[in-house]
């Protein structure tokens, strides 16, 4: 892999990357079983020069700013790279957040430059708030040939001529800005450096090391600080390569395993119970001997693998199984707080290198990593390399809020100078999770101090968001929680959100005021929604700018009422 | 060629098969993931069911921001 450490911007490394390995293998595109694309690093380069160029035809300058909307897929990446190359900023969108949603972001963000795919385009293009689009250039790929395109110009077509000028960045310049929650309500556009990014990918790879015929399944959308890690600049600075699958479903998935012989690959709890499923399927279809015979191999490779992972004995041990995921896996990455112990623990029992980790895109993806000597299912490891954890304010057995300070944390809030003096206090990053350091120096994670919540599938969810779709209820005040926020739980997962309805003086709720409720929460997108609400007959606390205290609020609700005083919907 | 009608109750139908929920209880506006109690890869099962159905290939982002049948059946006409 490169040495980091020479360079100064992401632009200058991945170009570093691409003149070194220019004939090995950068990006697979697969589309179910079918394969549209590969490029060597050569060939990737020689289709975003030329986007490159004609981007700064049309004005793109160091500092422009280019926001991408696309699914996993290789022109996300070559995309990205002409930005950087032309001394851009990036502003990777969630192509899964609805058009008014984008909308917003990409004003927010102030984008000069929207990449997207024809069909979210479609969808951008008839959503009430168009008008708010400012982008002068709109680049749309895999545009029908006679598809109406509404100012919007053929990715394909967008081509300049001449070599384009490289444009270099500083360390201390911003690479991108990454929306970690604010669709509705107030944006949190974490601004990145360049230094960020590359200390990040500097820390990393000594556990995830790519070299030229290693592989990275890309699942997760780009946007994400850990494909875009792991899907793009890691692979990049170690001459792997990159494998886009354009379909989630499962039986693709794990397809693509064998006949792409997968080496990382980042899952969310949700995948990873798709693929615990089809294996337990698959062990159920077993003759009883041969199912008697599996279950000793996995105690015998349980055993030797108690005190470190023996990935080469696993693999000869529980031969069909690792034969499933192509023989090469190397490691699944997983978000360790938002995963069941139990769901991880079942593949480290197969041998399947499974790590759990924690990080925030406030931090640049990674913050703790297991290891994997020993497992510990329930922690969420060791602080990577570079990175400084301090447990905050702990109470109760050592539980308090994680600080962390390293040269990955973010510079700022995109035009927000009071959130981001709340976040990071005297260069130590707030997470706002609660967490414990173990003896061994392991991070185990309690819940959140403040009241986002992470779903199932990967997706923050901020309660003011949720507020908002309640807003003009026949009611006094709403406020929405993370139900553990209210009754600690002690874990991180199976979470629901609760709506707090304080009913107007003298009234309660009534019938149809929760059918109100039901109809609006069928609304919101599917993990958004709340499970049930509460009635509560105070005045919330508020502070002098009328803010509702949610800490003071959830204290004095975890007080009076139970759990089981949430009515479920 | 099915009517759009015709093409909503065979995929009520499906749905109803697919998931054991009675097919008396699911309407066109009904949203799919909360009547049948599903995440969004249940929901791409249910689409691969359905395109082996009809005999199309849909598109993953065919679903994307589709939370009920009728939306959904319409998706599915357009390619018929």
């Amino acid at each position: 892999m490169l040495d980091l450490r020479q360079y100064t911007c992401l632009g200058e490394a991945l170009r570093a990357g691409i003149e070194r390995w220019p004939d090995e293998l950068c990006l697979i595109e697969a589309d179910r079983e079918r394969e549209n694309a590969r490029f060597t690093y050569r060939q990737f380069q020689e289709a975003a020069l030329p986007l490159a160029r004609a981007l700064q035809d049309a004005g793109f300058r160091q500092g422009s700013r280019a926001a991408i909307i696309m699914t996993n897929q290789s022109k996300w990446l070559i995309s990205a790279y002409a930005v950087f190359y032309s001394g851009g900023v990036l502003v990777p969108l969630d192509y899964k957040l609805s058009p008014r949603e984008q909308l917003a972001l990409l004003a927010h963000s102030k984008a000069e430059v929207l990449i997207t795919e024809h069909h979210i385009w479609r969808t951008i293009v008839q959503a009430p708030d168009f008008g708010s689009l400012r982008a002068s250039t709109v680049l749309v790929t895999e545009a029908p040939p006679k598809a109406e395109l509404a100012g919007a110009q053929r990715w394909e077509e967008f081509r300049g001529a001449s070599e384009p000028a490289f444009v270099p960045r500083k360390r201390q310049d911003p690479a991108c800005i990454v929306y970690s929650s604010g669709t509705t309500g107030r944006p949190k556009g974490c601004v990145l450096t360049h230094e960020n990014y590359l200390e990040q990918c500097a820390a990393v790879t000594p556990l995830f090391p790519f070299w030229p015929g290693a592989r990275y399944l890309s699942i997760i959308p780009t946007n994400h600080a850990i494909d875009f890690m792991g899907g793009f600049i890691m692979p990049f600075t170690g001459g792997g390569t990159v494998v886009h699958l354009r379909t989630l479903r499962p039986e693709f998935i794990r397809d693509a395993f064998t006949r792409y012989q997968i080496t990382y690959m980042a899952v969310v709890p949700l995948i990873l119970k798709s693929l615990q499923r089809g294996l337990e399927d698959r062990f159920a279809g077993l003759p009883p001997l041969k199912r008697r015979v599996l279950n000793t191999l996995i105690g015998i490779n349980r055993a030797l693998t108690r005190r470190r992972t023996r990935l080469r004995l696993s693999r000869i041990l529980l031969r069909d199984v690792h034969k499933a995921f192509g023989g090469g896996l190397r490691a699944l990455l997983v978000g360790g707080a938002f995963t069941e112990p139990a769901l991880i623990d079942f593949f480290h029992g197969l041998g399947i290198p499974i790590y759990n980790g924690y990080g925030t895109t406030e931090a640049c993806t990674a913050i703790a990593v297991n290891d994997l000597q020993p497992f510990v299912p329930d922690t969420v490891g060791k602080p990577v390399r570079g990175m400084e954890i301090r447990i905050l304010n702990a109470h109760s057995e050592s539980i308090g809020e994680v600080t962390v300070r390293s040269k990955t944390v973010m510079s700022h809030y995109l035009d927000d100078p009071e959130l981001t003096a709340e976040t990071i206090v005297d260069g130590w990053l707030m997470t706002g999770d609660l967490g414990q350091l173990d003896a061994r120096g392991h991070l185990r994670l309690f819940g959140r101090a403040k009241n986002m919540i992470v779903t199932e599938e990967g997706k923050n969810v901020y309660p003011e968001e949720i507020e908002a779709a309640f807003e003009g209820l026949p009611v006094k005040e709403i406020c929405a929680f993370a139900a553990n926020y209210i009754w600690h739980a002690h874990k991180m997962t199976g979470e629901q959100l609760v709506l707090v309805i304080h009913p107007e003086t003298g009234k309660r709720v009534t019938e149809e005021l929760v059918a109100e409720i039901a109809a609006r929460n069928r609304r919101l997108l599917n993990y958004k929604r709340v499970s049930g609400y509460l009635a509560w007959n105070d005045d919330f606390p508020r502070t002098a700018s009328m803010k509702i205290k949610r800490a003071d609020l959830a204290a004095q609700i975890r007080e009076k009422c139970g759990r089981e005083t949430m009515v479920q919907l | 060629m099915n009517t759009i009608e015709q093409t909503t109750d065979e995929i009520l139908q499906l749905a109803s098969q697919h998931f054991k929920v009675p097919l008396a209880e699911l309407k066109p506006d009904d949203d799919f993931f909360t009547k049948l109690g599903i995440n969004s890869l249940q929901a791409l099962d249910l689409l691969t069911r359905i395109e082996q159905h009809f005999r199309i290939e849909l598109p993953d982002y065919e679903l994307q921001g589709v939370t009920d049948f009728r939306t959904l059946a319409e998706r599915i006409q357009s390619r018929l």
